[in-house]
């Protein structure tokens, strides 16, 4: 197989799962948890005479999502009515947005593999999810619980050019929705599904290659799977004169392929019309001003200013804005350490595999980050030394306690007296007169090295190591 | 006091002084509707509660609280108002089961006023109808000739209030299903301006004309329900905020000076002789009474019963698709599910539930949304309605209230349009334009044809301005010299 000679076109809808407490239309609760069925009202299922009432919350987190991917947020914009009979479709319709969506015309810019990517937003628009059904041998079950979720449904330009562009693509907007705290951005419980549409065409062509799209892949790993494969395997259909059909297809992790799910019908008439049940939302400017002044700084600009301002490298900066906590954890400690390397390098390594292990967010981190800060600080005012402070890292993190305290409790403090170590070096010297010999006959070479442990042993770690070194050097001068 | 015919004044007076208890009203009230129902089938459910309900009633106020303004007044409820805890079908099979778990804000406002419910009242099928055929539970015969229509679709309100088996009753109206049954059985029925009454918990048929109101023997019982009723609804967001006239007090029957517009498209064209007569001698007597006739044009008019049709049969073919028989009302019998495919599923289910009418206009208004149809039909409908308000709201620059007739005839006899659509919408050629327009409209009894049957003339205020038609219809009902009148059926 080969894919030189052709290109592949990709456009992602990612659907956004509002985080508000109640559900778009109704005061129902949107609880993940929920016993089946138990987050429903006669609203949520449709019952007779029931009408839609808009959560202003729902509208409150779209228009700070549109600001965020640069989209102009229409002044008046219509809910409309998408009809089509399915089972967990309570009202025969989804209340939905058509020709006026609240988002339209915005683009994110990402890097990938260091190469800087803009993906145009075409819309974004609210609309309610659907219940869940379950097919069960000769039964359904249907729960309405996920009913009246409300969503936000972002959709990209046909912008996207590679598998892995797809998945950074995802990973921005996942990240954007989690830095503005509007979507807990959850892929396995369903709080962002992706649907990708893509289609391969030689380079060079105008037109699009037939898509096709595949529906709800659950990790942006597997996205990036997903559409290599599919990439792959309508590229070998075409090469073979086959003719690719417009279809959906769902993502088999374990077989590591695509597979049918079924063909798309002609383009299904979905009848909107306006609801006549729901005002236009209105969005004034003062309040679009007054969310774009809310707006937190966003991961891009912020990796791009720890960058520029911290010096750090762009790795770095990447890693630590990717969630909000983790950069806002850096911020605040590297305003106390006033060391944003080391500050960078403690969070990255240490706190992190410490939070993996823990499973625990940053956020219920039992080391605050002035404490962090406080403990860079003293490494680098000399009072303890880098090995110590991993003894110290561990007991902050067992105990919560305060840098200084545990080395006040412990006797941690760096000897930087020279009197001290000396004395201690005499020891070790004398402890190991045979050893002197060899280095200072040259029997055996680089037994520096063998000295320095051992008085760092002897002190415990404390002797500072410089000047264990620089006394050393003088005293087995040959 | 005659029960029977006590106003809704009378009877709550009565009943929060104790001179009367509401549960002896609600026991004489049953009586007659278990007396004059097999008669004229104005009931489909009677609510077995009634008078438990009322005896609650009397407690309370035994206990020395103040009820409200409508304490221990029977009413019957027509079947699009979901009541809480009895049968709420729409008038039609594929809800013949269904109990909804909730209360209209219409009924719960009701209840809070102190009204008793006595039972839910027949109707055209999911009130898409002009004679109340259509209904699921057959039709309503007219008190006044139970040979002919109480009209439709409020059919069943019309036919227990004339034939007081209730004190008072609740209708729905769409393009003219208050104001033409009352019409046709000597009711005042009023529509009130869109988004005066909320409408929650209302079967819907076409949402942006449906409208709530009373069908009531008189002006004033018309104007205390109405104050009950109206008013914000956090459930219903085209709700007003307006605060609620107090229009039973503001009633006045000094019309002097008021400017009473004759619309010029309604004045030609085939209307009967009686219809004709009884509005030529409202117009006389207003005129006397000091009003001021002024000749307004709305042409749009012409247009109002297609743009109607289109804009109702579009909005009812998405408000019923719920009716699915997936999680409530009636569901085909199919024996094993799992060999039934899906649309067969849907195909069986709302083929055998709904009635031939209501698939007519499902399958009208699924046409007119079609992608290729939408821009022709729907949005072309919407735009000719705009054009007729504002067309509305240009007259009423020159006028206070229109009158005019509310049908062409009188009440017609029971078969005789059924198998002609057609004939049957161009019955509600006075009465759409009103919804169309989102303006007040009301009817009120003033004359009476060659054969017996009642005719009213119709009222049409500018937006929020019921007040004016109230009292327009105040003082044709003080100048009235049919009222009193009996139906046969009584």
């Amino acid at each position: 197989m080969s894919s030189s000679g052709y290109e592949a076109v990709i456009g992602i809808e990612i659907h956004v799962q509002l985080s508000t407490k109640s559900k778009i239309f109704c005061a129902d609760p949107t609880t993940f948890d929920a016993a089946d069925n138990q987050n429903t009202s006669p609203v949520s299922v449709g019952m007779p005479g029931t009408l839609p009432v808009i959560n202003k919350k729902a509208i409150e987190y779209s228009i700070k999502t549109g600001l965020a991917l640069g989209c102009t947020i229409r002044e008046k914009s219509i809910f409309a009515r998408k009809n089509y009979f399915y089972p967990d479709l309570p009202k025969g319709y989804q209340i939905s947005q058509y020709d006026k969506p609240i988002c339209e015309n915005g683009s994110v810019t990402f890097k990938v593999n260091g190469v800087e990517k803009t993906v145009s937003i075409t819309r974004a628009h609210m609309e309610e999810d659907a219940g869940k059904s379950t097919h069960s041998g000769d039964y359904t079950l249907i729960n309405y619980n996920r009913a009246g979720i409300p969503l936000l449904e972002v959709v990209s330009g046909p912008d996207i050019r590679s598998a892995a562009e797809a998945a950074e693509y995802g990973r921005t907007i996942r990240n954007i929705v989690r830095y503005l705290d509007v979507c807990d951005g959850n892929l396995e419980e369903g709080s962002l599904r992706c649907d990708c549409n893509v289609s391969v065409r030689k380079i060079g062509a105008e037109k699009f290659g037939t898509k096709v799209e595949i529906k709800n892949v659950n990790s942006f790993r597997f996205v990036e799977k997903a559409i290599e494969y599919e990439i792959d395997r309508q590229i070998d259909a075409v090469e073979r004169g086959e003719k690719i059909i417009q279809e959906t297809r769902l993502w088999d992790p374990d077989k590591n392929r695509t597979f049918s799910m079924r063909a798309k019908e002609d383009a299904q008439d979905y009848r909107y019309f306006p609801d006549p049940d729901l005002l236009p939302i209105v969005v004034s400017k003062e309040m679009i001003n007054r969310f774009m002044a809310d707006l937190p700084e966003l991961p891009i600009p912020r990796a791009k200013r720890f960058q520029a301002e911290h010096g750090l490298p762009e790795y770095d900066a990447q890693v630590l804005t990717g969630e909000k906590d983790v950069a806002d954890y850096y911020e605040e400690a590297a305003k106390e350490s006033k060391n944003y390397k080391a500050t960078s390098n403690w969070i990255m390594t240490e706190l992190i595999r410490e939070l993996n292990d823990a499973k625990k967010e940053i956020k219920d981190s039992p080391i605050k980050p002035q404490q962090l800060g406080k403990m860079i600080s003293l490494i680098d005012n000399g009072t303890i030394s880098g090995k110590i402070a991993k003894t110290v890292f561990s007991e902050m993190w067992q105990s919560g306690k305060d840098p200084e305290t545990i080395i006040k409790e412990k006797g941690l403090v760096q000897i930087t007296d020279s009197s001290a170590i000396e004395k201690i070096i005499d020891e070790v010297l004398a402890a190991n007169p045979q050893v002197v010999e060899d280095h200072k006959s040259g029997k055996k070479k680089n037994l520096l090295g063998f000295f320095v442990g051992a008085v760092m042993k002897a002190s415990k770690g404390q002797a500072n190591p410089d000047i264990v070194n620089k006394i050393l050097q003088e005293k087995l001068k040959v | 006091m005659d029960l029977t015919l006590a106003s809704f004044s009378e009877i709550a007076e009565a009943v929060q002084s104790k001179k009367v208890s509401a549960k002896e009203i609600a026991t004489h009230f049953h009586a007659r509707i278990e007396k004059l129902n097999p008669k004229l089938n104005a009931f489909t459910f009677i609510n077995g509660n009634a008078v438990h309900d009322a005896e609650a009633l009397d407690k309370r106020i035994a206990q020395g609280e103040n009820i409200g303004p409508l304490a221990g007044v029977p009413f019957g409820i027509k079947e699009m108002l979901c009541t809480k805890g009895l049968p709420t079908t729409a008038g039609s099979k594929i809800l013949q089961n269904f109990v909804p778990p909730y209360d209209s804000t219409v009924v719960a406002r009701l209840k809070k006023s102190g009204v008793v419910v006595m039972g839910k009242l027949n109707q055209d099928e999911f009130a898409m109808g002009s004679s109340n055929e259509t209904s699921f539970f057959g039709s309503v015969k007219n008190p006044w000739n139970t040979d002919c229509v109480p009209g439709g679709s409020s059919g069943g309100s019309a036919a227990a209030q004339a034939a007081r088996m209730v004190a008072g009753t609740i209708g729905t109206d769409t393009g003219g299903s208050i104001r033409q049954p009352a019409n046709f059985c000597g009711l005042v029925g009023v529509k009130p301006t869109y988004g005066r009454v909320s409408r929650y918990g209302i079967i819907a048929y076409a949402s942006s004309l449906d409208q709530a109101g009373p069908m009531v023997s008189s002006v004033k019982d018309a104007a205390l329900t109405m104050e009950a009723i109206c008013g914000f609804d956090e459930h219903d967001v085209t709700t007003t905020q307006r605060k609620v006239p107090a229009w039973s007090k503001n009633l006045s029957a000094n019309v002097k000076g008021m400017r009473i517009g004759l619309m010029k498209e309604y004045m030609k064209g085939s209307i009967n002789s009686d219809v004709q007569a009884t509005v030529d001698k409202a117009i006389d007597t207003l005129k006397k009474m000091g009003a001021e006739f002024v000749e307004v044009s709305v042409p749009m008019t012409e247009f109002a019963v297609p743009v109607y049709y289109l804009v109702a049969a579009s909005e009812a073919s998405s408000n019923l698709a719920r009716y699915d028989g997936v999680k409530y009302g009636y569901r085909a019998e199919m024996g094993n599910l799992s060999a039934v495919d899906l649309e067969d599923f849907y195909g069986k289910t709302r083929g055998e539930g709904f009635g031939k009418e209501v698939k007519r206009r499902i399958m009208l208004g699924t046409y007119c949304l079609s992608s290729g149809y939408y821009d022709a039909y729907y949005n072309k409908a919407g735009q000719v309605r705009r054009m007729l308000m504002n067309q509305y709201l240009e007259a009423f620059k020159s006028c206070d209230v229109v009158l005019s007739p509310v049908t062409t005839s009188p009440a017609f006899k029971i078969g005789e349009r059924v198998y002609d659509p057609l004939t049957m919408y161009l019955n509600d050629i006075y009465t759409t334009s009103t919804n169309l327009a989102g303006l007040p409209g009301m009817s009120v009894p003033f004359g009476m044809s060659q054969e017996g049957l009642p005719i009213g003339v119709q009222l049409t205020a500018t937006h929020f301005e019921e007040q004016h038609m109230l009292n327009v219809a105040y003082a044709l009902e003080g100048a009235s010299d049919v009222k009193g009148a009996k139906p046969h059926v009584f």
